[in-house]
């Protein structure tokens, strides 16, 4: 298989419209922090992707760059295009709230709406967003079922999310991301608070997700990347702004990198 | 082969749950018979020497029991002794500090409780002078008075003290210094400034003392309480809902009117009672704005209007017998108002899903 992820540099004249989510020549900033130097990867549909790296290589700043969550940071700045089935997320004239319509998000830490039940909770996105929907409880349960909860809480769904452990937690805050049918699913270490039970319940669920959508994963752990990621893009900061040192297909990355640095990650030699 | 970090004896007697953490059953009755001999050495010294009264009693008492306590901690070790020793401080602390407060609320009720009869609670003052007998007369009129200036006060407050918090927590606009510095300001106004300030507006322009007047220089009042106390429970928050509910694709005032603002229904709730509480035993600013009245008034802009507050003034003024146990009745009924108003506000805001 060809990799269809595409590193740094290169193919900028490309005419042909890419379905999907693609990140062009990417920077960011805090202030006057460069935190991201020149990243360009490309989702495809229906694919998992891993983003991979130390701590502070700006894995998470770029995902939530894909879905314009960066600007909420004070001080953030960007440089770059995001394009969605060929169009710039951030043209003046989209709209953000849109953008993370189509392009939801799962967080490290599960966080279900306190004030709401598990049912309300996979409705919220729907209520929050103004979406005309017909049958509630079909979305409900399609949702919930899809993020591998529904035989878990079908005979409580007016409890409250708090009430859940917190990979059912997790799972619910997927099921909420769900019910708004975006088209790519950002999940920043969304396993990293669980117990291995749990995490491999998620991984579970994206294996099932990616059927319909594209998945976008940042984490650290190595073993979840290589199980549930068809492509994977390693990022690194030496010390100065991250940036990403290579993406390939999963497989490749993981036993035949062609940077002696990724090599060194996956095998554990550091990070 | 077994591992060497087990330890190999094995317990023979089936364990009894034990809470060794706890002071034993011994140690508890010996600090009642302490405490016991403590009251009765106080009382003899109040007997025997110059010390007198309630006071007298309560600096023996403290002189004894603290004497007794470390007597008692000198066969522990150091660390033991000063932590009963800080431990009689504070706790003498908290019963200084539970005196005061208990006194006031026994005075109120036992003074208050002789004019508490069914007529004081339907009837007004308009045939009744207030020499006449306790069973005669009541404070209907000061009652309804006073809830309705307080519900107009709170029905202008609580949505902007709530709206307030809201731009200062959540839009974070330009005006963020300006409105919390005018919200701070707010607060240290003198009450009777606040009532002078609707004298000179509403009053005078109205040419009338009403119940609205009132209602208006309480809300001067409450409305910075109300809004610094929304601002710091929206901002226990946590950003996380705000991220997941933008995630979500929501705008921001979906945002704070689904996600943020009904996270913290019992904290606004607390929020409108502490503004409440500021104001129900407000007497000054409604000296200038809704005077105070015999009869029954339902109409907040119906001219002079009675409230629990001005009854109990006025009547204290007038000074005697049966005035003053009217006004302590009063003040009695104030006092069960608010425990109400809380009561029923927790119970409806404290129902929180968590």
């Amino acid at each position: 298989m060809q990799t269809s992820v595409t590193s740094v540099d290169g193919e900028q004249g490309e005419p042909k419209v890419v379905r999907g989510l693609e990140a062009k020549n990417i920077h960011a900033w805090f202030g006057k922090h460069h935190v991201l130097k020149d990243v360009s990867l490309r989702f495809p549909e229906r694919t998992v992707t891993g983003l991979i790296g130390p701590s502070g290589c700006g894995k998470s700043t770029f995902i939530r760059l894909l879905n314009r969550m960066h600007e909420f940071i004070p001080g953030a700045a960007m440089a770059g295009q995001v394009l969605q089935d060929g169009h710039d997320i951030y043209s003046p004239e989209v709209d953000a709230a849109a953008i993370r319509l189509k392009v939801g998000m799962v967080f490290q830490k599960p966080n279900p709406f306190p004030a709401m039940n598990i049912r309300e909770n996979v409705l919220s996105g729907i209520k929050l967003a103004h979406l005309k929907v017909a049958d509630h409880d079909a979305i409900v349960e399609s949702c919930l079922t899809r993020a591998g909860l529904w035989k878990e809480v079908k005979d409580r769904l007016t409890a409250t999310g708090g009430s859940l452990s917190g990979g059912q937690q997790q799972r619910l805050c997927i099921a909420r991301s769900l019910a708004v049918e975006p088209s790519v699913l950002l999940m920043d270490e969304p396993c990293s608070a669980l117990d291995p039970g749990s995490t491999l319940r998620i991984e579970e669920t994206i294996k099932e997700l990616v059927e319909k959508i594209a998945v976008v994963i940042v984490t650290h752990n190595m073993q979840q990347a290589a199980r549930v990621s068809d492509f994977c893009a390693f990022f690194l900061a030496d010390g100065g702004p991250g940036y990403l040192v290579e993406a390939d297909a999963t497989k490749k990355l993981f036993t035949n990198p062609s940077d002696t640095r990724t090599a060194d990650y996956v095998q554990g030699k550091f990070g | 082969m077994s591992t060497m970090i087990v330890p190999t004896e094995k317990a023979n007697v089936a364990p009894e749950p034990t809470t060794p953490w706890r002071p034993t059953r011994k140690s508890k009755s010996i600090s009642s018979i302490v405490f016991l001999i403590s009251v009765v050495l106080s009382a003899a010294i109040v007997l025997l020497t110059g010390l007198a009264g309630i006071d007298g009693f309560g600096l023996a008492f403290f002189a004894v029991f603290m004497a007794a306590t470390i007597g008692r901690s000198f066969r522990l070790n150091q660390k033991n002794r000063k932590d009963a020793f800080v431990g009689v401080l504070i706790a003498s602390a908290a019963v200084l500090a539970f005196f005061p407060w208990m006194s006031i609320f026994a005075s109120v009720i036992l003074k208050g409780v002789r004019g508490l009869q069914p007529n004081f609670l339907v009837e007004n003052m308009q045939f009744t002078t207030p020499d006449d007998e306790l069973n005669m007369g009541g404070a209907a009129h000061a009652i309804i008075g006073s809830m309705l200036m307080v519900s107009i006060a709170a029905a202008i407050t609580l949505p902007l003290g709530i709206l307030s918090g809201v731009y200062l927590t959540e839009i974070r606009g330009r005006l963020t210094f300006l409105v919390r510095f005018v919200v701070q300001s707010m607060s240290g106004v003198p009450s009777i400034v606040a009532g002078l300030f609707i004298y000179t507006t509403f009053v005078n322009y109205t040419d009338a003392f009403s119940g609205m007047a009132g209602a208006l220089a309480l809300a001067v009042l409450m409305l910075p309480t109300v809004a610094r106390t929304a601002e710091e429970v929206l901002k226990l928050v946590p950003d996380d809902l705000r991220s997941a509910s933008y995630a979500l694709g929501a705008r921001q005032w979906r945002t704070s009117l689904m996600v943020v603002l009904p996270t913290v229904r019992s904290g606004l709730m607390t929020a409108a009672i502490l503004g409440v509480a500021r104001v129900i035993g407000e007497t000054a600013p409604l000296l200038l704005t809704s005077l105070s009245n015999n009869s029954f008034v339902f109409n907040p802009l119906g001219g002079p209007i009675g409230s629990l507050p001005t009854y109990v003034f006025g009547l204290l003024q007038i000074g005697t017998e049966n005035s003053i146990n009217r006004a302590w009745t009063g003040s009695l009924v104030l006092m069960i108002v608010v425990l109400i108003l809380f009561t029923t506000a927790r119970y409806i805001g404290g129902k929180d899903k968590r």
